[in-house]
Parts: structure tokens; sequence; C-alpha cells
């Protein structure tokens, strides 16, 4: 073992490489690692793992860790670390290292290295199954480690096979349906320096498993009377095992105080480290057996039917004497008390079997009084425990008592404590009684006893006790406390594994992207992809921008990357009744060669998606969706062909990202378009209004659409996806002499809203039917649809339904918040509740109209065209007219050019 | 998380699959012809039972399949699953 040198609170010591950092603190003579949380009183070393509730420190070295028992920290090299009390610091750097993930299907997985989980993995494995087994602790060996005693090699090297996976320093921190665990290993902490660059700090293991076996082992609990806190009070394991087996030193005598015969097995082993050992104080009145002789011949005096009822501190706060008293098992002090000097007491409070695992299949756990423990609950057929998780506690010989301590009152009361982390005690637990809380769920969450970091680790079993004796019922009558995972705190960093940064979702880019990042275009986030929201010249802002933009597609021509429509490829003998089936309006009389715009409502009348699907042959669509909304119409068409219309024969496949799509928009767009394609007729007879056209367009075959969304002459330019920046590039050469500028989302916005066409998910929430948008045009009354028997339900049919119209600003540059309420005239003024007429769902500033306007959803809405309302905005109010919802060109002359 | 047989791919992980309710609702033949409150049970009502439940899934991010599977909505332990328009398992016991 070599020497290591480690620094706390800014001073520097030495360890010895690979022990818990706890037992250096120890060694080196620090009992108080930190005070606690709330009553600022000194705390120390209580456990030996991740049930510590006490010593809790800051890593500052390596990536740096907020709240680790300093149980759990193997000592390196450089280890920098500070005492901690309650709150931890988020690391304010980035983390560097590394974090990965990976998934595992296996025949049999054993949680714990112990005696017992290692000979379930070698019975296992010698079956020829494939295993992992995995531990949370340094080395394989458990408690028999712990009191160190050597495992037979034979056994660890028995699992050093193909098909045999151990893992030690891994945690496994939830047990889900089917056998689902989720592990995480610490791979280089305990490393330092001898870390490669690309190896993982953690690795997060998702296993399934056909059988689990637990062997999760057990925890010591405290018990519970006065001033039971003091630095020097430990749990007898832990004390006996940091003396016995890390060889600490640090105490010069010591008392054990006991409810079972492990007290007695750790009292022997505390005094072979060369601690004299003055007393054990046991609860229980009669004790025989082999340990009870072994200590007597050391001379330790056995003090029965007592307990410890108080202790007292040196000027460090640690622990300086204990009082000892016969009690009885109620807690009632019934004899004299006696001090005596120490400075250790090892408290052996009974085991509790760790059933966590179990418990997270939300299965209760059961209490056995035989052994004074919750032990596992009845587990499915696929998962077994074993050993001490199992409550095999081999060693009692003498039943252990169930004796959880004292609930003394008054000032003792609250020092008495329970959950040592978040200081909650005795005098907490009487007052939630007293408040008349019977559940220990409910005391839990009124106390804030178990809600630490440590989860009650200690302190859950104790709480149940001592409700119990203080409402005079039995531990398991007073429910029991359900665990969550994750088991111990696990860093966010761990979980996350590589899927940070660039790599956290996938960004979708249209083939035109390179150009748009060029062009210095701001870039708009729409689902996954990055859409330009505005094409600024020089320093102009985002308002100027998209008035200078309107314009040009109000009076030249404009230009526009559309690629990220959503495009479904339908093809099959009855594509035409499919989409007369989804669609509101009729597929199956389009001529092949024509577009038509589509809105699609779900089973309950709301408008779902919008868009223009291209009949290309007899038996073949080409579905546009918004931009956000691809996938799930892929989904809804799929559903409905597979579980509704089997009969139908039609397949749907996503071509979103085969196609690029450049817009050309404005009243010059006819003759750009006549430049980029020399073979077109492209004069309003020979090629009309939402009809297509295949011709070459800049040397590129492509498929031409006339369809609009501005209200424009304007074409959709479709090619095959790789030629997208190439047709763009020859757009935007072509089309300087038509003063042709670019134009982003923002623009399109402005462009719709002043025709009035909706945008799905921005006018419609999914509570709006056709007809609340004035679409009663596109509802087919001719055939059934998807949505259409909703129209005639009560709700949907009612007079004063929302309905979409437009609003001018009195003031006709008071841009309305999207978003914002309308209320009716004057009532804004009114005191009290006030009743809103709808809301706003669109607002901009239009070139066209010179003004602001927008688009709103109001109560019966279309019969309170003409009349004023007000919007409160902030502390004023903005009064509008309440409008058509088209704004410009009503008569739809633009269209045509 | 789940582990689902999807009839056609065999056991996977839940994360590659989409919930679709309660099994066995078909579309109505004649819509036009039922009640509001015939349409809105087709629409709204789903049973809720504690025990076994015959429910739908689709195995999106696999076959892109729809299927059903027997649950058991105390345990979430599975029964049989099958293909859509197949002859129904009987209730797991």
């Amino acid at each position: 073992m070599s020497t290591v040198q480690f620094t706390f609170d800014g001073v520097t010591y030495h360890g010895n490489k690979g022990e818990p950092l706890a037992a250096a603190l120890l060694r080196n003579g620090i009992k108080v690692v930190t005070e606690s949380s709330y009553r600022y009183r000194p705390r120390g070393v209580v456990g030996l793992g991740y049930e510590e509730p006490c010593a809790l420190v800051q890593i500052d070295s390596g990536s740096g860790e907020p709240m680790v028992p300093a149980t759990r920290i193997e000592l390196v090299d450089g280890l920098v670390v500070r005492s901690l009390a309650g709150v931890g610091d988020l690391p304010n750097q980035i983390d560097k290292a590394r974090y990965d993930k990976t998934f595992k299907h296996v025949d049999v997985l054993i949680i714990g290295a112990g005696l017992r989980g290692l000979k379930a993995a070698q019975k296992a494995a010698n079956s020829g199954k494939s295993v992992i087994i995995l531990d949370d602790q340094f080395q394989a060996g458990g408690y028999v480690t712990d009191l160190n005693e050597k495992i037979d090699s034979k056994l660890i090297n028995s699992l050093k096979k193909n098909d045999v996976t151990h893992l030690q320093r891994t945690t496994a921190i939830g047990l889900y349906d089917q056998n689902y665990v989720v592990a995480i290993e610490r791979r280089t902490d305990h490393l330092s320096s001898e870390i490669l660059p690309e190896m993982s700090r953690m690795r997060t293991w998702h296993i399934r498993a056909k059988e689990i076996i637990l062997a999760t082992g057990a925890f010591q609990r405290v018990l519970v009377f006065p001033n039971n806190d003091r630095p020097g009070i430990m749990l007898s394991h832990a004390a006996a095992t940091y003396l016995h087996k890390y060889r600490v030193g640090t105490f010069k005598t010591g008392v054990v105080v006991t409810v079972d015969d492990f007290g007695y097995q750790d009292a022997i082993r505390i005094h072979k480290s060369g601690v004299k050992v003055q007393a054990i104080v046991d609860i229980r009145k009669k004790v025989t057996g082999k340990l009870h002789d072994q200590v007597r011949k050391l001379g330790i005096e056995v003090i029965l039917g007592a307990t410890i009822v108080d202790s007292t501190a040196d000027q460090s706060g640690s622990l300086n004497s204990v009082f000892v008293a016969e009690t009885n098992l109620d807690g009632q002090i019934t004899g004299t008390r006696r001090e005596i000097k120490t400075d250790l007491l090892a408290v052996s409070g009974g085991w509790t079997p760790t059933v966590h695992l179990a418990t997270y299949l939300n299965l209760k756990p059961i209490w056995d009084k035989k052994i004074a423990a919750f032990v596992m609950p009845k587990l499915p057929k696929n998962i077994k425990a074993t050993g001490f998780a199992n409550g095999e506690f081999d060693k009692v010989t003498n039943p252990p008592a169930v004796f959880f301590g004292l609930i003394p009152e008054g000032e003792d009361a609250k020092v008495s404590f329970i959950d040592l982390q978040r200081d909650a005690n005795v005098r907490d637990l009487r007052r939630a009684v007293g408040a008349g809380l019977t559940s220990v769920e409910h005391i839990k969450r009124y106390t804030t006893i178990g809600t630490a970091h440590d989860q009650g680790k200690t302190s859950g079993t104790t709480t149940m006790g001592l409700l119990g004796q203080l409402i005079k019922k039995e531990p398991h009558e007073v429910g029991t406390l359900t665990f969550r995972p994750p088991y111990i705190g696990v860093p966010f960093s761990a979980l996350a594994g590589r899927d940070l940064g660039i790599l956290s979702d996938p960004i979708r880019t249209t083939p035109i992207h390179s150009s748009h990042l060029l062009a210095k275009a701001p870039m708009e986030d729409v689902g996954q992809w990055k859409r330009p929201w505005y094409f600024p010249i020089e320093k102009e802002n985002m308002h100027d921008s998209v008035l200078r933009e309107c314009k040009a597609a109000r009076e030249d021509v404009a230009v526009m990357d559309a690629s990220t429509l959503g495009k479904i490829d339908i093809q099959g003998p009855d594509a035409g009744i499919f989409l007369d089936r989804i669609y509101t309006n009729m597929f199956s009389s389009l001529k092949v060669g024509s577009s038509r715009y589509g809105l699609m409502c779900g089973v309950d009348g709301m408008v779902f998606d919008d868009g223009v699907t291209t009949r290309i042959a007899e038996d073949r669509f080409l579905m546009t969706t918004t931009t956000g909304g691809a996938a799930k119409v892929l989904d809804w068409l799929e559903e409905w062909l597979q579980t509704e219309w089997p009969e139908l024969n039609v397949y749907c496949t996503s071509v979103t990202e085969h196609w690029s799509t450049v817009a050309i928009v404005g009243p010059k767009s006819r003759s750009l378009l006549a430049k980029l394609a020399p073979t077109l007729d492209v004069s309003n007879e020979a090629f009309p209004f939402m009809e297509n056209r295949y011709a070459e367009v800049a040397g590129i075959p492509a498929r031409i659409a006339r369809i609009s969304f501005s209200g424009e002459l304007a074409y959709e330019i479709n090619i095959e996806a790789w030629y997208g920046l190439h047709i763009w590039q020859e757009v935007m050469k072509k089309g300087k002499e038509f003063s042709i500028a670019a134009y982003g989302t923002e623009t399109m916005h402005v462009l719709r809203a002043e025709k009035g066409f909706v945008i799905v998910g921005q006018e419609t929430d999914g509570t709006q039917t056709p007809q609340d948008l004035g679409m009663d045009w596109i509802v087919s009354k001719k055939k059934d649809f998807i949505g259409k028997r909703s129209f005639s339900r009560t709700d949907t049919a009612r007079e004063g339904r929302h309905q979409l119209v437009g609003l001018l600003p009195l003031d006709n540059r008071t841009l309305l918040p999207e978003g914002s309420y309308i209320v009716n005239e004057g009532d804004s003024k009114k005191e009290g509740k006030l009743s809103h007429i709808g809301y706003v769902t669109s607002s901009y500033s239009s070139s066209a109209l010179s003004r602001t306007f927008a688009l709103a959803m109001v109560a019966d809405g279309r019969n309170q065209i003409g009349k004023f309302a007000e919007v409160p905005i902030g502390n004023s109010v903005a009064r509008v007219e309440i409008v058509d919802s088209v704004f410009f060109d009503k008569e739809n002359t633009r269209r045509d050019g | 998380m789940l582990l689902i047989n999807c009839p056609w791919c065999g056991p996977r992980d839940e994360t590659e699959f989409h919930y679709g309710s309660e099994a066995h609702i078909g579309y109505p033949e004649k819509p036009e012809e039922l009640t509001d409150k015939q349409w809105a049970e087709y629409i709204f009502y789903r049973n809720n039972p504690k025990g076994w439940f015959a429910e739908r899934w689709v195995h999106n991010v696999g076959c892109r399949r729809w299927f059903n599977i027997w649950r058991n909505t105390v345990n979430h332990e599975f029964g049989p699953s099958y293909k859509p328009f197949t002859k129904q398992p009987s209730r797991p016991k």
C-alpha cells in the first residue's frame, strides 16, 4: 500500500492509496468532518458506505462533485475535498471528462459481490449462463472483506470467464419492469494520473436480465437517545472496520451499545485493534453463547438491560463520555445514570436488509419480528434475494431486541436525532404525531426524515419503530416508506453520456443551409429544423429586414427555402379513396398534374394539419405537411391504413429530405421563371394556378408547382435534394435584374397573415374546427371523412365558439403581443374579474398595409366584425377594431400576376 | 422501462414503441347514424381496468407496425401480443 497526499479543507494530509477517505480522515485525527445543515452541530463519520448520513464532502479535484459521502471516496494522490454542510456547489467549469453508456442482455444479473453474490455468480457461470455481477464497493467480498478476512481466490478466479462480466465500483441505481436495471460504473476517479483521456469517467449500464439475484447486503441502524449525533458515535460495524481493517487508531477507548449479537462481534474487533472496549451495553436482559463468553474472557464488561441515555462532548464537539442506565424495551429509563468516559461509542442498532431495488417495483417490504427488520417483499419469479439482503443473518444466536432508542420529551427531544442529515429529531416526530399524523409517509413529509441524500438508509426503520411506539402500533402497521430510484446520487453527466451539445438532439438543415449561413441569416428552430428567420442586409434589424422582404414579395420577387415542408409519397390504386377519408375535402377527383390544398382533422373534428397535395400519377400523390407536423402525419396515415382500412392498397413513405423546394414569390416571379426555365411556357393560360409542370430549371429536371402561400403569383421549384443549393444560387443570380430578395420564416408569416391564411399550431391549438377558422368551404358535404361526425356534436355546432377574425389597432403603430387577451370595449377599466372574449394568435407590422395588424380568435367573432374591443398590454390598453381576417387583396387579383 | 414483444420483431425496449390505448375500438361503420353520446363514447371513453387489459402499441422506431398485446395494469406483466385482425388470445390468468 502506498502513501498518497490529499487536501481536506485546505490542509494537506497523508493516507493510504485506495482506502476510503473517511478512514484517512479518522487516522489523521479529523473526527469533526462537517457541521449539520440546520442546527450547526459538529458531525463526523458514522457509517462505512452509501448509508453515511453525515460525513459529506465536496470534491474540488478532477471533475469535481458535490455531496459525496467521505465513506465512498477512494483515496488517490492529489485528491482535494472540503467539508460540506447540507448543500453542495455545482462545479462552475465545464466537465471535460467523458461519460458513456452501454446496453446488455444477460441470463443472470447479480447485484452485490459479497460472499453470497460471488457464489451465486460462480454457480450461474458454471452452468453456462451469461452473467453480470456488479458491486458498489472498491473490491469484491462485502462484509467478509470488511472483517479483513480473505475471499477464496478460486472463487474470484472462477468468474474470469467469457460471458461473465464482473464490475466493482458499480452501483445499481434502479430496478424497473421486466428485470431492467440501470447501474452506474465509476471507472477513473480511483486511478488519478494514469487516466487515458479517451477513457470515460463513468459508464451507465442498461441491463436486461432473465434472472436477477439481489445480494445487496444490509445497513446497520442508529439508536436514538439525547446527543446521539456527536463525532465519535458511529455504527459499530463501521467503527470496527475502520479500526481493525484500516488501522485508523484515533480512539483511546470504546463503548459498544447494542440490540443484537453483532455488537459483540464488533466489540471483539475493536478490542483486537488495540482500542480498549470498556463495556458492551445491551438492551436485552439475557444473552448467552460463544460471542458472549469471548467478550467476558477479554475482560469487557457487559451491562445487560440497559442502553445509552445521553452523551457529553469535549471542546471540539467530539464525544467525551456516555451515560448508561437501565432501560426497558419501551424506552423508559428505570435505573440510575452512570457516566463512562470514552471517545468512541459503537452503535449496533440492528440491521436492515437493503430491499430498495425490490421496492422500486412497488412491492412492500415485510416486517419480520424475529430479526427486528423489514425484509424482502414477495419477489416476482425472476428475482431472488440471498444473504443479508434476504435477512439471513447467520451469526445470530440470541435474537435481536426490537428496540430503536429513547423517545424523550422536552429539551432532550430536540437533540435526539433520527435523521442526522436532516437534523430531524424526536421533537419533530412528536409534533407530527401531535398534529394527528399516523402514517409514516405523512411523517416523512412533515419532518423531512428520509428525504436527504441518503434517503434515510440508516433512519427509515428507526422512524417506523419509534412512530409505532408513540402510537402503540407495530412498525409495519404505520405503513412503509417508499424508496425511489436512484439508489444513490448520480451526476447528470453520467445519465447524459455522450448526448450533450451538438449530440443532444439532431439538427436538421436543408441542402441550401450553407448559403443561409453565408448570408448571415439568423436561424429559427422549427422542430429539429434550422430555418432562416430573416435575411438582414448589413446592419438592418429584424423589423426593417422583414418590411423590405415583404415589399420585395409584393412588388418585385422574393425567394424562400421551403425544403423543410414535410413530404409524404402516397402510392397505390386506392390512394385517392384513402385521401378522401383523411382530408375534409375531395382528392379522388383531383386531375393528374394538379395540386389541392387540404385540411385534416382528428376524430374529434379539430384541425390537425394542413398542406398542399399533388397528384403525380393516377395512383400516386405527393402530400406536403407542416414542417413540424410531418412525423405525426405519417404516423396518422399509417395508423388508419393498418388498423382500420387494411383493405386499401396504399403505401406511404416519408420523402421530406428527398426534395429541395425553392419558392419564388411576387409579380415578377413569372419573368424570373421564364429566364430559369427557357423551355417552359409560363403564361397564365399554359400554366394555370394549382397546376404542375415538368421542365429543366437552370439545367436541372424540376417539378414546378404554381401554388401560393402569400396571395402573390408564385411558383415552387422542386428538385432532387442535392441540387437545392445550385438552384438557389441560380435563382439569386438570375433574380438580380428583378431586384430579388431572399426571405425567411418571419416574412412568410406576415405575407400569409395579410391574406388571412392560418398556420396550424399558431391559429390552432387542437380545439378549432375548420368552421371556427372560417374554412367551411373546404368541408365536403358529399363524403365521410375523419372527424366529420364531430361537427354536429352539441359543443362543436353551438353558437358563440371562438372564430378567426382580424384585428386593427386604432393606433396603427401598436403591435399587439401574440397571446394577449381581448376584452369588450370599456371592460379593461372595470374593477374585479375581467372576462375575455378572445385572444391574439398572430401579430405583425405590414409593409403592404403601412400599419400593424393581427389575427385573433374571438367568441362569436364573425358577428363582432365592425365592433371595437380592448387589448390590455401591461398597464396600458390598446383599442382595436374587429375586422375580417383577410387584410390584403380580398378579391384575389394578384394570384395570376 | 418495459420490454415489449412486437409480434413481428420480437422483444424490444419500450422506447421503440408508442402507446395506442385500448384495443378493439373500431371506427364506427356509420358515424352519421350514431347519437352524440355514442359518438362521444367512441372518441373519448376508454376502459381503465385494474388487471389484464388488451391494448394497442406501435413499433414506431422499429417496423412501424401496429399490434395488440395483453398487459396487466397492476404489475406491468405482459401476456401474448397479436397482430391486428387476428384472433385475440384468451385473457391471461
